[in-house]
């Protein structure tokens, strides 16, 4: 799967994009690539707070829910709710239109315990060996 | 992401198909205890679509196949289970369930009447272990009696299921057998690409389709020849898939929409209650279930369409004003419908067909209505 460079990566498959003071949250091609196609995406309401390793939406597949954990802390300031006509978004384009969350962080300094893309690739890689 | 789902592997059991399923790219997960897959390549979604317009081959060895033999067999197992088994013509089957003292469902089984002294069923893989012991006891205290039954577990065999309008056609390339004369719930012993067979016009996906009990070291060839002859159109399916096609036909998933404390008749198998059998009784709890004929069950199982994120079991159900009237057994996305369904018991009288309900997903409650069942129209191959 893809992993594209200049994003920080949860070891549960979330992506972050920190530009300025705002850091955009989706999941990952791996993930979705895991979980087949999505049929419904539940988002948080504008203007809450997310936690970091909290869980601030789900994603349901055909057969399965996963809930979607916010790889840092802050405040949402949008939500993408385009998910919510078109879920299937999260699978055709998981960095750029399948975006799930726009937060202002409020500890930026967690973005720093958050891997890299070659560090991802391989912890990829060595999860879907140990399946 | 963090997945609520799938459990570690462990020791499990492996099916005769194990290596061809790892070959052909399954995704292998645990399940009552075996290792089977969940998908292969193609997606679910691509995998429930395909078994509708072309067809399915499914590894279901997993379940127990198991035959019961000796002259009193049709009278000893009339007394575990709610079937006309006596009144089943040879070669001959039908849906049935186990029940306990109180009524309760104990498994549902295929049951096939071979000859008057040979029944072949095949029970769930769940259910293996406490459904042989429930069997043995009764059969030693029936025996002791003086009736005359025997059992042989059938785990020399592996279970394949052919699912979908493809499945005759394709199975008669491997067989000199006229399958046209073999109707739903029909069975017969036959030679399958060089294998002697056990062949059972039934399936669990709502289609036309046959499962097929074949000599495990004949169970990789036969199912190579099956993908063969459909010149790939038949497409290996796993459990994910199978799952949502059971829940488009309506039928129960034992241990989810059916349990020990719900009756035949609260699961709406009333149909399956030989006539004889509501008379007679003569079944482990049948004061119970005859006394539900009578009266009515107090809850029952239903479909629902809704709206939101799809139900899953144990979502509440509630009335318009917010009352709790029932919960969801099973739910999932259709992938023929292209919309959410939903199985799940509520309070009789609120049971209607159109009803509006609430369906509570992570403490929202989202619009929902109950439906008729299947959700997808059965395909079963019937006399005209």
């Amino acid at each position: 799967s893809t992993v594209l460079e200049g994003l920080k990566y949860a070891n549960s498959h979330e992506w972050v994009k920190h530009e300025g003071s705002v850091a955009t949250i989706g999941i990952t091609a791996h993930a979705q690539d895991h979980l087949g196609e999505v049929v419904f995406v539940e988002l948080p309401e504008d203007n809450t707070s997310v936690s970091k390793e909290k869980s601030f939406g789900a994603v349901e597949s055909v057969k399965a829910t996963s809930e979607i954990l916010s790889p840092i802390s802050g405040e949402i300031i949008e939500v993408n709710k385009k998910l919510t006509e078109s879920p299937g978004l999260i699978n055709s384009s998981p960095y750029e239109d399948g975006w799930m969350i726009k937060v202002k962080p409020s500890s930026p300094a967690e973005l720093e315990s958050l891997m890299g893309p070659k560090e991802y690739t391989k912890f990829c890689e060595e999860e879907d060996a140990a399946h | 992401v963090s997945r609520r789902y799938f459990a570690s592997e462990a020791d499990l059991k492996k099916t005769a198909l194990y290596d061809f399923h790892v070959a052909h790219g399954g995704k292998m997960v645990p399940f009552a205890g075996w290792s089977m897959p969940i998908q292969y390549k193609d997606s679910i979604m691509d995998s429930t679509v395909n078994c509708r317009e072309n067809g399915s081959l499914f590894d279901v060895a997993h379940m127990c196949g198991l035959s019961l033999k000796g002259k009193d067999c049709v009278p000893f197992l009339e007394t575990l289970v709610v079937a006309d088994v006596a009144g089943l013509a040879p070669g001959t089957g039908s849906l049935t369930v186990f029940t306990n003292e109180k009524g309760g469902a104990i498994d549902d089984s295929v049951i096939t009447k071979v000859t008057d002294e040979h029944i072949y069923l095949v029970v769930n893989a769940g259910c293996r272990d406490k459904d042989l012991a429930h069997i043995e006891e009764h059969m030693k205290a029936f025996k002791s009696k003086g009736g005359d039954v025997s059992w042989h577990i059938h785990d020399e065999r592996s279970l394949l299921a052919l699912q979908g309008p493809l499945a005759a056609p394709v199975l008669q390339h491997l067989t000199k057998e006229d399958l046209s004369k073999l109707y739903f719930g029909n069975f017969q012993i036959l030679d399958i690409n060089g294998s002697t067979c056990f062949l059972t016009r039934t399936g669990y996906t709502g289609e036309d389709g046959f499962e097929i009990s074949v000599p495990d070291e004949h169970a990789v060839d036969l199912a190579k020849a099956i993908l063969e002859k459909s010149e790939g159109k038949v497409r290996l399916t796993g459990l994910g898939a199978r799952d949502s096609l059971r829940l488009e036909a309506g039928l129960c998933l034992y241990g989810n929409d059916m349990e020990q404390h719900i009756s035949p008749v609260e699961a709406g198998l009333t149909w399956a209650i030989g006539k004889r059998r509501r008379a007679e009784g003569g079944f482990l709890g049948a004061d119970v279930i005859l006394q539900q004929l009578k009266d009515g069950p107090t809850i029952r199982r239903v479909g629902f369409f809704s709206s939101g994120p799809p139900a899953r079991s144990h979502s509440e159900v509630h009335d318009e004003s917010g009352n709790k009237i029932g919960e969801i057994t099973s739910g999932g996305f259709s992938p023929n419908l292209k919309k959410n369904i939903a199985m799940g018991y509520v309070k009789s009288g609120q049971h209607k067909t159109g009803t509006k309900v609430k369906i509570l997903v992570r403490g929202k409650p989202y619009e929902g209505s109950i439906t008729k069942m299947p959700f997808v129209a059965t395909k079963y191959y019937k006399p005209t």
